[in-house]
């Protein structure tokens, strides 16, 4: 842990990085209690009202459908972080398993493990992702999650093997053979902590990312299904009437922007923080 | 004999905890005659190495030289200097060899290019000129096949190879100063045989005046014609070569001579200085040897300044005063 | 000298190649760090292992505890055939015999107090009921000169002379008999470098362990070996009780790195051998004497470059010189 926290405060130090930090931790406050607070998103659907500016009573205005956008947009938080979050510690499990076992082992597993990282990235992730949603229709959102996060490790697996490679080596690392320590012991004792640096910084960088394909997949229909507001989602139902009701369009639109630039903010931070004492 | 470099109470400060400046180098104060080799002996922590970087006002930021130090080269007050100014004497008037010569050559370039924007930045001469003066340059330091080695990269030497280009381009604007930091440590002993007899020739070639920083006592010995000794920033020990080693007097120097392991001689167990070097942020009050002085008495409480031991020999240190309590 | 105890190590033909990845067959000729070499270490003894860099001795110290597959040869710890054990028989001899590092920064995991580096050996080899263990490391700690209250910091805070002795401290822990010691004091400074080695010393004393200790530096090594081998390309040339070493060298390069050290001295004679030319590379060693490309002895000829002089006593010594008898002292060079 200690490594993980030691990361984190360097990271807060930094003034980019305290912003982005402060910025997600509203947008996670939000979607936790937020929901709790207002007014239930799903329910009341009123065609017939139609969609109002924002005003009092709705601080973002309503949709075509008179559903409270802000409700929408905070709800919608909950999903496109949580779903941004599971996919990532998903893909960041796999790719440091993967990484750890190539770079420490060598030999045939790593050239194995390796060759197919190597296939794997060189297949578009979005295509397969198009590919496999297109045909599923009404995907849930844990499947969602579990194909995100299964397509999304491949190349923090290489990161990891590549700091692996050079941990191997150090003094340390040698001492804990020497001494008899097994494989397992050093993987888990000797690697993996020293290797959660570069790891905690892909991770917020890709939370970023994640947030931005979810919206995306959402947007084309293919992501979070209605009900279930998404950033994505509303940008898509805003479509039909951006010019009339644009504010439909623009909260959603705002939430996403700020969201993953305040994680590439705080990924940076934490990128200085890690890089050079890292060595 | 004319003295080509003044050091007088130089002092260089660094921002530490709780907003309060430290000072690793406390009051230096040194001179350098041409032709003669002057070398600066210490561990780490002593300030030496922050000493050689003042000299050409390279200390890194947020380090600084304090005002009321002064750094003259002939007529010139370095540290007045700025700009363009300050960049000709650098090289030209002072060369410095660090280290290690791997990190301190670029490893994109090759070795000739680098002697070259060496010389021209310092000369202006047509670069044909330039490359055939990098030429005779590689073959002063006694580098062998220099015309095939001028083509080559860093890495495809060995160390002393490297560090044999680094004094390559040190000498390559003619400085009447040479400031070698621990030029030898990062290599064999044979290959520091090597190089240091490449800057006995060079030296006697050219009359430089060399500053050598070491902790090497054997290096001193056979190459060094005057000694200062640092340790928490001061000097703590001056003096002509032969009589600082046949009368080492301040408790610090004696104990690292009782620490240095030696070839010849009855085998004894090495006696070291107990305890560790102070760290710069928290200079030891009164002398600030004194927490690891097997001499120390009441008045060590109180900062010595430099006393006189026997002529031209000095030492900080209140034994100064009262010899008997220093045998041995 | 009669023995009464077979020694603690054997080393025999030992080799150690290392081969470059080259996609199609071998791309480059491989490393030939260590050639065959062949040592022994007595128990309570310290054997240096002596050289410069690219000698091989570091490769040697670490193949013998098979921190590296060797290329070839064996290796005897009390009779057993440690290139011959399974993982598992290994590693329970691995607590006998140990290893410290040259760089203290490297040598410790920044990311474990130092309690913890000094227990994962008791930890892996099950050495004591986990309430016993922070008493142990408390011992260990004093053991080497450090308070026991620093178990709970962090690598970083402590000077690179502290952190050696926290390596040995390590090593200690499991109660080995035999210590690789990778030039351990050649990263400090002078004054730690002396309290390293008083504590080196007299922990052979008190644990009467047994040293291999690899250096560049011959005065070091005079402060804690009974016998020097030294080293040139992979290769040892010679061999011998310390002293008779240092006083009658039979090799040329044992004669020219002798006169290398500079003697802290200003009076002293300042003969210096200085060898002509480079290092040969460990991937294309000379044929013959690997050394005879810089050797300046006055019978080298052609015999050198085509035969490889086999180890022989000569005088006190074994050398790998076919004119060991006659090799010129440092006065008879007279070289500068």
């Amino acid at each position: 842990m200690r490594p993980v926290l030691d990361a984190l405060a360097a990271a807060w130090r930094h003034p980019q990085g305290r912003v982005g930090a402060l910025i997600l931790l509203i947008v996670a406050v939000a979607a936790i209690v937020g929901p709790w607070l207002l007014p239930d998103p799903l329910s009341q659907p009123d065609i017939l009202a139609g969609s109002m500016p924002p005003g009092l009573g709705h601080p973002f205005g309503t949709d075509q459908l008179n559903r409270d956008i802000l409700s929408r947009v905070v709800t919608g938080a909950r999903i496109s972080l949580g779903v941004a979050l599971l996919a990532v510690a998903l893909s960041m499990t796999l790719g440091a398993a993967v990484g750890l076992v190539s770079g420490y082992l060598g030999g045939v597993v790593d050239a194995a493990l390796m060759r197919l990282v190597d296939g794997a990235l060189a297949i578009p992730r979005l295509f397969i992702l198009l590919l496999v949603l297109a045909v599923w229709e009404r995907v849930p959102v844990l499947a969602l999650i579990l194909l995100i996060g299964a397509t999304g490790w491949f190349a923090t697996s290489r990161i990891v093997r590549a700091e692996v490679l050079r941990l191997r080596e150090e003094a340390y690392v040698r001492a804990a053979e020497a001494l008899g320590a097994r494989r397992r012991r050093i993987i888990f004792r000797h690697l993996l902590p020293n290797v959660v640096g570069p790891l905690l910084v892909t991770a917020t960088l890709a939370v970023g990312d994640v947030i931005l394909l979810e919206a995306g997949l959402s947007f084309l229909g293919l992501g979070i299904q209605p009900p279930l507001p998404s950033w994505g989602g509303m940008i898509l139902d805003s479509k039909e009437v951006l010019v009339s009701a644009p504010w439909a369009g623009i909260f959603p639109g705002l939430a996403i922007v700020i969201t993953v630039l305040s994680a590439n903010l705080f990924g940076d931070a934490l990128r200085d923080a890690v890089d050079p004492r890292g060595a | 004999m004319s003295r080509v470099l003044e050091v007088r109470d130089l002092r260089v400060s660094f921002p530490g905890p709780d907003h309060r400046r430290f000072y690793p180098v406390d009051g230096v104060t040194f001179s350098l005659e041409r032709g003669k080799t002057m070398a600066l002996v210490g561990e780490s922590g002593s300030g030496k190495s922050l000493t050689s970087l003042a000299l050409l006002q390279l200390v890194p930021s947020p380090g600084r030289v304090e005002t009321g130090s002064v750094i003259r080269m002939g007529e010139t007050d370095v540290l007045a200097l700025r700009g363009e100014a300050l960049r000709r004497i650098r090289g030209r008037r002072v060369g410095m060899i660090f280290q290690d010569p791997m990190t301190s050559l670029n490893p994109v370039f090759t070795v000739g290019d680098q002697i070259v924007e060496g010389i021209l930045a310092h000369f202006k001469m047509p670069r044909a000129a330039a490359r055939e003066r990098a030429l005779q340059l590689l073959q002063e330091v006694g580098i062998p096949d220099p015309s095939t080695r001028l083509k080559a990269y860093p890495h495809q030497l060995s160390g002393g190879m490297r560090q044999r280009v680094m004094i390559a381009i040190a000498l390559s604007a003619e400085p009447e100063i040479l400031v070698a930091d621990e030029p030898t440590t990062a290599l064999d002993v044979t290959v520091q045989a090597q190089i240091l007899e490449v800057l006995d020739r060079l030296q006697e070639s050219r009359g430089m005046a060399v500053l050598l920083i070491t902790h090497d006592l054997g290096i001193v010995a056979g190459r060094a014609d005057r000694v200062a000794v640092m340790y928490a920033g001061q000097i703590v020990e001056e003096a002509p070569t032969a009589r600082l080693f046949a009368n080492p007097s301040h408790p610090y120097t004696q104990g690292l001579f009782a620490s240095v392991p030696r070839i010849k001689g009855p085998l004894r167990r090495l006696n070291p200085i107990g305890g560790s070097i102070p760290a710069p942020t928290a200079w030891p009050s009164g002398c600030r040897f004194r927490p690891r002085c097997p001499k120390a008495f009441d008045k060590s409480e109180l900062e010595p300044p430099l006393l006189t031991v026997e002529p031209d020999h000095q030492m900080r240190c209140w034994l100064a005063e009262e010899p008997n309590k220093n045998r041995g | 000298m009669a023995r009464p105890f077979p020694p603690l190590v054997e080393v025999r033909d030992l080799v150690k190649h290392y081969h470059s990845a080259g996609l199609f067959g071998r791309a480059a000729p491989p490393v030939r760090a260590v050639d065959g070499v062949s040592f022994n270490v007595g128990r309570g003894e310290t054997l240096a292992l002596v050289g410069e860099s690219g000698c091989g001795k570091s490769s040697a110290g670490r193949t013998i505890l098979r921190l590296q597959e060797p290329t070839s040869g064996t290796m005897l710890f009390d009779g057993a055939d440690v290139f011959a054990l399974d993982r598992n028989p290994l590693r329970q001899l691995r607590r006998r015999m140990q290893i410290i590092f040259q760089d203290p920064y490297s040598s410790l995991n920044p990311r474990m107090t130092i309690g913890a580096a000094i227990a994962e050996g008791i930890e892996i080899h099950r050495l004591a009921p986990r309430a016993e263990i922070p008493r142990r490391v408390a011992a260990l700690l004093e053991e080497v000169g450090l308070d026991p209250t620093y178990a709970r910091r962090y690598p970083h805070e402590f000077s690179g002379g502290q952190r050696q002795r926290i390596g040995i401290a390590r090593a200690l822990a499991v109660e080995p008999a035999f210590i690789v010691c990778d030039e351990p004091v050649s990263a400090l400074d002078v004054s730690v470098q002396a309290q390293v080695l008083n504590l080196l010393s007299d922990l052979q004393e008190h644990r009467g362990l047994s040293y291999l200790f690899i250096a560049h530096d011959l005065a070091v090594v005079r402060q804690i070996a009974h016998r020097i081998a030294v080293m040139y390309l992979g290769r040892i040339v010679e061999e011998g009780p310390t002293d008779q070493i240092l006083a009658n060298p039979r090799h040329p390069y044992t004669v020219a790195l002798l006169s290398a050290v500079p003697e802290p001295d200003p009076t002293a004679r300042r003969d210096r051998i200085v060898l002509a030319g480079d290092l040969p590379s460990p991937s294309n060693p000379p044929p013959g004497c690997p050394f005879h490309t810089r050797c300046f002895h006055p019978l080298k000829n052609d015999r050198c470059r085509t035969e490889v002089p086999p180890l022989r006593p000569v005088a006190g010594t074994v050398a790998a010189c076919h004119y060991a008898e006659a090799t010129p002292t440092l006065a008879e060079v007279g070289a500068s």
